[in-house]
């Protein structure tokens, strides 16, 4: 039994447990509805602001960033530009590969010939899955918007309607009610999530540097995504009370309103639980990749100086020091010397 | 003959079991990145060896000839002689094909013609490990010779050209206490 | 058949490695052949660094200052709050798995503990522990675990098993370098006196006299006399270089490596020839010197710190010779330093001049701030612009690979000037496999100050990517000689090419240059700066 993913497992059920029991049998609709994710909220904000702070604070003594092509020297010679930005300009677009498409993560992603043929690794699979998740869950985040919006805002409808644009209406006659059209996001967050758990149980060598904590929010966001999908395709719940619930939270009017049903509460709840705990995990990745130094500085350190903050004078050995030891020596040797 | 064919028959499976036993010396992960990266170049231990063995096996069907025994085996040998194996765990591995070829062709053994083949061969791969253990300890001889050389072949032999090093080695020439490995002060102090 | 012999007893005793455990539990056991000597304290002593001692890395006990847990957690927080790449590295791994197979040592050992992401996560462990509320809570669950004896000698033996290459930062998606965390990791160790000699005595030596071999001035002068004395066998010519020469227009620094060790020696003869060659037909006059004879830095091994100390006399001796500008000479881990470090720790060096070259009178605009050209950056420069005479079949007897080194590779991005350069001067030059070179080059296996004798297992191991590449141009093309500008390869690579693939030599590509360099007034020339006969020349 690998330990490991059985904490973060058994962590996702006793929180499911927690909000359906909190809500269904104890009626704690005010704590879980809002409380909680008032709370949660906070934690998230304020949290990601002290991260931020604390690694705004550290200091950038040296510009010491990975080059990743040719660099730029003689006027002839074509420096490759995003992969070793010699401007800000250059680092910007750097940094949008970066996050946008994993540019890095997909040089692991290299087809190679092999007896003539050209074979696939393996591991572009990580590159794919993990940008299929991140769109996935943009989206997902982007279409929630309509919940906290009234009007609901053109760009969400928009999104709503290309993440739809597959509707796989499905047509038997029982199923098909209350099908508005499947959204993709959902599905293939799912289905990415689902991957890179199984990647970190069955790749040997990433479940030997899986930590518990790598699987818990693989865990949680599977537990999202999966009442999402409850919610909206199985067992119905009331949408109209739900964003009254919502919309109540963002203009800080809270109200509970009644016949949402207990999945919602559960859905609600997770998130809740991924807020609060993002700032405190690896999840604040996203921030990392912004102020990493090895991407977003310019490979121009020759061109133009960098000042570290904390640079502070240090003990040298001086030519004179070093005049007076060898002396005779040098002059014997025929060497200049400054005092004979 | 008709072990001869068996093999050649079986020759993809058995060389995958072999190649698997092999890769279970090493640590559960790197063994499945020794057998997964088929890139030559991203992963050069699983590759030699399982071209090594490929080429073995065919060797050890064809018959033994020394040259090119050695020049198969030599790769193999040359990169666990450096790894973290006793000398027995690096070079037994010829001996897990025994193990194969058994499992594989359990079902023929009824046949005392490939029973009596099949003794003939073990003894073969014994051969084979035997000049595997030759070229471990040569491998380990080169080691310590580079070791020990070099420093006498790069910065002393420069010093020496340049006529620094005379008869009186030490006090004169400075740096020259870094010639003697292993443990050096700072020169002259 | 159920008779039939089981398999041996004694085979499926030795045959298998114990069920793995997690790497927590995974003790650490430090191998013969793997790790490098303990610092002799004298050479500590010498630099004035902490904790200097008598300590034996086998050793039960390593004779560590009583407080040292304090030290270290003290000399964490210090570096956390100084880099934030120190700081962001230990926070935001998600351990994806990419970099992991992606370190020349875990590709050669198979130890699992050299994936870059799992040696980082060594440190990591100790930082949660200490450092972060999960940590502090929840223990090993979030991956925290407390610094005892045994996790420092676990941190001990993998950091002194990364050659700082960054080969691993490439393919991260959050730029984490592996390289950093070692640099930190081994400031930390050098707090209580914890270094390897191979870097220790080198930075005491460099500290002293200049050089990391402890050259002392009238011997270095020596040692390029008698490089003269073989050119004028060579090439009729007397080549005269200046030495610690105020007024001249450049100063030029090297690795000691390259004057003291071969084949290093022949790079040194290259680039006396080249500096004659523009000096008679050009003018330039290039100065050496004894103080600053180190281009190479050992000191960026052992600390930030010392780096700085080592590297401050590039630009001291810069302002008291005058010079307008310095040329550096090939080195890989001296060019991280100049060009990632040198500006900012021990400039601005307003003292002189945004560098040209006044032979083609180009700006090298790459360099304005920090003065200080690459010597391949140079010759490009002076090829393109046909100012030198050249004969490129004079190094037909050689099939050329080049090697990326690290440190000018993911330090700086120099790739297409040497091979520029090579490609001028020889005929026959073949490149390696794509994902072995350039920004995916393999390292040496030797860098970092890992090029000791006593860990030859290491090197070897750490070197077999690269070898495995060459061996396959080699068998492929039949290349016979590995170009570098690293000091640090061409001494660690003749040994690894005598092991993994004989039959190929190790040159600097200067060297390469002067064998084509046609000099005014130069005598027939029959053999090549190694004594080998020209090709043509065999019989004579
Ligand atoms: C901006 C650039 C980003 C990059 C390059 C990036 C990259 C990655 C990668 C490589 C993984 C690893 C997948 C795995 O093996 O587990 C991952 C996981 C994840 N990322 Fe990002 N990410 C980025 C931004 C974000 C943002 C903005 C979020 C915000 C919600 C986010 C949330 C997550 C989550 C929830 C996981 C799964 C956690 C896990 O695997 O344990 N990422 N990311
Ligand atoms: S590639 Fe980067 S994020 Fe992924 S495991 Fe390695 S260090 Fe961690
Ligand atoms: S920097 Fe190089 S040696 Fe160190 S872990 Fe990364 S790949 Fe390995």
């Amino acid at each position: 039994m690998n330990v490991k993913y059985m904490y973060s497992l058994l962590a996702v059920i006793a929180l499911f447990l927690l909000a359906y029991l909190g809500v269904e049998a104890a009626g704690l609709e005010l704590l879980f509805g809002i409380i909680i994710p008032y709370v949660a909220v906070a934690a998230f904000v304020a949290g990601v602001v002290y991260r931020v702070m604390g690694w705004a604070r550290s200091a950038v003594p040296f510009r010491i960033p990975s080059t990743c092509g040719q660099q730029k020297s003689l006027p002839w010679i074509k420096p490759n530009k995003f992969d070793n930005p010699f401007t800000p300009g250059a680092v910007v677009v750097r940094m949008i590969l970066e996050v946008c498409c994993f540019r890095s993560l997909f040089r692991n992603t290299r087809n190679f010939i092999q007896e003539g043929k050209i074979a696939y690794q393996l591991e572009i699979w990580l590159w794919v899955a993990a940008l299929a998740f991140h769109y996935a869950f943009l989206t997902v985040i982007v279409r929630h918007m309509r919940l906290f919006t009234e009007p609901v805002p053109a760009l969400i409808k928009l999104v709503e309607t290309v993440d739809s644009f597959f509707r796989f209406e499905i047509l038997t006659d029982t199923i098909r009610v209350g099908v508005p059209g499947l959204y993709m996001s959902g599905l293939v967050l799912l289905a990415a999530v689902a991957f890179l758990f199984i990647r970190r149980i069955v790749i040997p060598h990433v479940k030997y540097i899986s930590l518990p904590a790598d699987f818990f929010p693989l865990f949680l966001i599977f537990g999202i995504a999966f009442t999402g999908i409850l919610m909206r395709y199985f067992s119905k719940v009331n949408i109209r009370a739900a964003k009254e619930l919502t919309l109540g939270l963002v203009s800080f009017h809270p109200t509970i309103p009644q016949g949402i049903g207990v999945v919602f509460y559960v859905h609600l709840f997770f998130v809740c639980i991924l807020l609060a705990y993002f700032p405190f995990s690896k999840l604040m990745h996203m921030g990392g990749v912004f102020l990493s130094p090895t991407r977003n500085l310019p490979g121009n350190s020759r061109a133009v100086r960098h000042v570290n903050p904390w640079n502070y004078p240090v003990e040298v050995h001086t030519y004179e020091e070093y005049e007076e030891e060898f002396r005779e020596k040098m002059i014997e040797a025929g060497l200049p010397v400054e005092k004979e | 003959m008709k072990l001869d064919k068996l093999l050649s028959q079986h020759k993809n499976v058995l060389i995958k079991r072999w190649f698997d036993e092999v890769v279970r010396t090493y640590p559960v992960d790197t063994a499945s990145f020794l057998k997964q990266q088929k890139d030559p170049f991203a992963n050069p231990v699983g590759n030699t060896t399982l071209k090594g063995l490929e080429a073995l096996f065919d060797v050890l069907i064809t018959g033994m000839d020394r040259e090119a025994v050695n020049s198969f085996l030599d790769p193999i040998i040359r990169i666990r002689a450096l790894q973290d194996f006793t000398p027995s765990h690096a070079t037994s591995f010829i001996l897990f094909l025994k193990q194969a070829i058994r499992e594989t062709l359990v079902k023929e053994f009824h046949d005392p013609d490939v029973i009596t083949a099949f003794m003939n061969f073990e003894s073969r791969i014994d051969d084979l490990c035997l000049m595997a253990f030759d070229i471990y300890v040569k491998c380990r001889e080169k080691i310590y010779q580079l070791q020990a050389n070099e420093m006498r072949n790069t910065t002393f032999s420069a010093f020496q050209r340049a006529g620094l090093v005379k008869d009186v080695p030490d006090e004169d020439v400075p740096g020259l206490r870094l010639l003697t490995p292993p443990k050096n002060g700072i020169c002259n102090v | 058949m159920s008779d039939f012999p089981k398999p041996d007893q004694l085979l499926s005793d030795i045959d298998r490695k114990p069920p793995q455990m997690d790497w927590m539990d995974t003790p650490v056991t430090i191998r013969k052949g793997m790790y490098c000597y303990a610092a002799n304290p004298k050479s500590v002593e010498y630099t004035h660094l902490p904790f200097p001692h008598q300590w034996n890395p086998l050793d039960e006990d390593w004779k560590l200052p009583e407080n040292w847990q304090e030290i270290l957690h003290e000399g964490f927080k210090v570096r956390l709050e100084r880099f934030r790449s120190f700081k962001l590295f230990m926070d935001i791994c998600v351990r994806c798995g990419a970099c992991a197979d992606k370190c020349h040592f875990f590709i050669g050992t198979g130890d699992p503990k050299n994936m870059p992401v799992l040696r980082a996560e060594l440190l990591r462990s100790v930082y949660r522990n200490d450092f972060t509320a999960a940590g502090k809570i929840l223990g090993r669950l979030a991956g925290a675990r407390p610094l005892t004896m045994e996790v420092l000698k676990e941190l001990w033996y993998y950091f002194f098993q990364c050659t700082e290459c960054r080969r691993c930062s490439i393919f991260c998606p959050y730029g984490i370098d592996t390289a950093e965390i070692t640099m930190m990791a081994r400031e930390l160790f050098n707090l209580i006196g914890l270094n390897i000699d191979w870097i220790a005595t080198p930075v005491a030596n460099c500290y002293r006299t200049g050089n990391h071999l402890g050259i002392q001035p009238h011997a270095f002068k020596d040692m390029l006399e008698f490089f003269m004395d073989d050119l004028e066998e060579i090439t009729g010519v007397r080549v005269e270089p200046n030495f610690n020469k105020k007024g001249a227009d450049i100063l030029f620094i090297t690795p000691s490596g390259d004057v003291f060790a071969d084949p290093g020696t022949y790079t040194c003869m290259g680039y006396l020839l080249l500096f004659h060659y523009l000096k008679e037909e050009y003018g330039l006059d290039v100065t050496w010197s004894t103080y600053a004879s180190e281009g190479g830095n050992f000191g960026s091994f052992t600390s930030h710190e010392m780096m700085k100390r080592l590297n401050s006399k590039m630009y001291a001796e810069a302002k008291r010779l005058g010079v307008k500008w310095i040329l550096g000479g090939e080195c890989g881990h001296m060019w991280r330093v100049i060009n990632q470090y040198m500006d900012t720790m021990n400039g601005p060096a307003d003292f002189l001049e945004e560098p040209v070259s006044p032979i083609t009178g180009t700006k090298f605009e790459n360099a304005k701030s920090t003065k200080m050209v690459h010597l391949s950056e140079f010759t490009a420069d002076l090829i393109k612009h046909g100012k030198l005479n050249l004969d490129p079949s004079r190094n037909d007897n050689l099939i050329l690979t080049y090697h990326d080194s690290c440190n000018p590779a993911r330090g700086m991005g120099m790739f297409d000037e040497p091979r520029y350069v090579i490609q001028n001067v020889a005929n026959n030059f073949y490149d390696m496999p794509p994902n072995t070179i350039r920004e995916q080059t393999f390292c040496c296996g030797s860098g970092s100050g890992l090029n000791a004798g006593e860990n030859m297992e290491l090197r070897l191991t750490g070197g077999l990517p690269r070898a495995n590449a060459v061996k396959y141009v080699h068998e492929k093309y039949g290349v016979n000689m590995l170009a570098t500008i690293c000091a640090i390869d061409r001494a660690a690579l003749p040994t690894l090419m005598d092991y993994w693939v004989p039959g190929v030599g190790v040159t600097g590509v200067t060297e390469m240059v002067a064998n084509a360099l046609i000099l005014p007034g130069e005598g027939e020339r029959t053999t090549n700066l190694r004594g080998e006969p020209l090709p043509g020349m065999e019989d004579e």
